[in-house]
């Protein structure tokens, strides 16, 4: 029972009679939860735990050997620069797309708000066959490509291409919901008081949205590092070329290099795992802020919001969805 | 939404630019290469896309990318439930964590997730090794395909019902208990057919994830053509022997089916925020 306890304490004993009523007796509660517990360990927790066991099977030093080899050190080089394009640009295009989409309303907004979501119901696979039907050496521009000495298919730019076409919508997003529950009265009041338009942007929309936007970053940085569908069907699999680190795993471990696979398997964890931390705590914060700008709206407009879920479907991991329907009347809780 | 009248976006500069910016790289990098898919699909001949879809090979490969997802997903709703709903009742000690690892397989890289699986499914893995004995096959077989598409679909379950869960009037569950309902009834009738839209929602997106899923599979399934290979893999074979029909076929079907499920998502989300608001 002490680990088990209904969220709601009433005092009264006519309303805990009431309560009691509201949920299941104490024995079916503690399977539940312990039913949770053991099907999310080992569905979830175990194959985590499998990726550095087995990294870490034949001791450290094999795993740091492992680690150093040139061919795998290239693919973290590739993986790395790959991010270093696709989320600074994913982050300009999602600024760009939530200040139009956000701030304005105009014909078509909602068919580009639906659009927005097409990289992520895509197949990878098919993203990858979309881009060599126009770059590959039969598609539409390769003929042009191929006169002027560009290798775009089985080469790092390829990889790049397919990587922001995958990651383009994360940040664009997280903004666009929050951007418009916010509405444009500070950025006019800005206006109205001397401001230019950047410096209203990055003093006064900015401030309004970071968390949001570091969390959509942290969304788009993680599907970079990690594509593998897309980037598999594009790169060729040149060793130590064109090899990312998810491809890298699956040389390696197709090669029976299990330690090697698992290795690099286990950066790619590591990462995932710091992805979860950091949104985990980026969650509540944007949560909060679109709460906060909603709260705000509702006072002055008196309007609902149920247009807004049209923006933010297609992945429920995304922060704002999940906490601001949440927000009902004129109450706003957060779990 | 707040409304916005046009007279006061005028105030608001940066319109024309930040569109054109935004359509400018929308078009070049998304809807260029879709419409290339889309040309190379219609170019087909009619007899001859027929003819590869009836290849048996073909037939087997979306059946059980498109049958193996649909019960995979239907799986990930019961489970999905049931997790949402223990951690949006329930307190207890570890929930906090609980609740961060659901996004698990999302976070996680695909190529990751499909070794860590396979490692664990195969004979001699961790679970393989008690499974073995009982006859039980997961790895390299069609068991191992629905795991691995359950693995990954969980997350979108989840996701979707803890809002739901959370926005519940418990008014309704007092008058059901007013009205003499059990918990069981009350479970029957009054919660589960209000959260029937996120449900669907749930499946739908667990759904769209796990058909077009490649990374995790292509490990587990060990690949055998007509019995354990998925419709991304076959897409790949196909352009491996430089049969970009054959590939842009089986690619034009799954991309109209992520679209048909994408309307539906659509639809049924707003049609659900609509009922809440």
């Amino acid at each position: 029972m002490a680990a088990a306890m209904v969220s709601k304490s009433p005092t009264d004993t006519g309303l805990r009679a009431t309560a009691r009523c509201l949920t299941e007796p104490w024995p079916i509660r503690l399977a539940l939860i312990l039913g949770t517990v053991l099907f999310l360990g080992l569905f979830l927790v175990l194959p985590l735990a499998a990726v550095f066991t087995q990294a870490l099977a034949k001791g450290w030093g094999v795993y740091w050997a492992a680690l150093c080899q040139a061919d795998t050190l290239s693919s973290i080089w590739l993986t790395l620069l790959t991010t270093a394009i696709c989320v600074p640009l994913g982050t300009l295009f999602g600024l760009t797309a939530a200040w139009c989409l956000g701030k304005f309303d105009f014909r078509g907004r909602k068919l580009l708000l639906a659009m927005l979501d097409l990289p992520l119901s895509v197949s990878p696979v098919v993203v990858g066959l979309m881009f060599v039907l126009v770059l590959g050496r039969h598609g539409w521009l390769g003929g042009w490509l191929e006169s002027h000495g560009i290798k775009v298919i089985f080469a790092v730019p390829g990889v790049v291409l397919v990587t922001l076409f995958v990651t383009a919508p994360y940040v664009a997003r997280e903004l666009i919901p929050l951007m418009q529950a916010q509405g444009t009265e500070a950025e006019e009041a800005a206006l109205v008081l001397g401001a230019n338009g950047w410096q209203t942007f990055w003093q006064v929309t900015l401030p309004q949205v970071k968390w949001g936007l570091l969390y959509g970053i942290i969304l788009c940085n993680a599907r970079a590092m990690g594509e593998f569908g897309a980037v598999s069907v594009v790169s060729g699999h040149i060793r130590g070329k064109t090899n990312t680190m998810p491809l890298q795993v699956e040389i390696l471990y197709n090669e029976y290099d299990f330690v090697g696979a698992f290795a690099v398997a286990s950066v790619l964890a590591g990462l995932a795992l710091i992805t979860l931390v950091l949104k985990t705590i980026l969650e509540s914060k944007a949560a909060r802020q679109i709460a906060l700008a909603q709260a705000r709206g509702q006072k002055m407009t008196e309007t609902g919001t149920p247009e807004q879920a049209s923006v933010v479907y297609g992945d429920p991991t995304s922060a704002p969805m999940r906490k601001r329907i949440v927000l009902s009347g004129d109450r706003i809780h957060e779990h | 939404m707040v409304p916005l009248s046009r007279a006061r976006q005028q105030v608001l500069p940066g319109f024309g630019l930040t569109l054109g910016l935004t359509l400018l790289y929308w078009s070049v990098l998304v809807f260029l290469p879709v419409a290339a898919l889309v040309v190379q699909a219609a170019g087909i001949p009619w007899h001859q896309f027929v003819q590869t879809m009836a290849e048996p090979r073909v037939l087997a490969a979306l059946g059980l990318s498109f049958g193996g997802s649909a019960l995979a997903a239907g799986l990930d709703t019961i489970f999905g439930f049931w997790v949402a709903w223990v951690l949006v009742r329930y307190r207890f000690a570890g929930k906090r964590l609980l609740d961060a690892l659901i996004d698990l397989p999302f976070a996680l890289p695909t190529a990751v997730s499909g070794i860590a699986l396979t490692s664990l499914y195969s004979r001699h893995g961790w679970v393989g090794q008690w499974l073995e004995p009982l006859g039980i096959e997961v790895a390299y077989s069609r068991l191992g395909v629905i795991m691995a598409l359950m693995f990954i679909g969980l997350p979108f379950v989840v996701r979707t019902l803890q809002p739901a869960l959370e926005a519940l009037d418990p008014e309704l569950e007092e008058a059901a208990a007013c009205l003499g309902a059990g918990r069981w009834a009350t479970l029957w009738r009054v919660i589960l057919p209000t959260l029937g839209p996120a449900l669907l929602t749930g499946f739908s997106l667990a759904f769209a994830r796990a058909v077009g899923e490649y990374g995790t599979i292509v490990f587990i399934s060990g690949n055998l053509p007509g019995k354990t290979e998925i419709a991304p893999l076959l897409i790949v074979v196909k352009l491996e022997q430089y049969d970009y029909a054959g590939a842009a076929a089986i690619a034009g079907v799954m991309l109209a089916a992520a679209l048909l499920v994408l309307t539906i998502i659509h639809r049924l989300q707003s049609s659900y925020s609509f009922l809440r608001g």
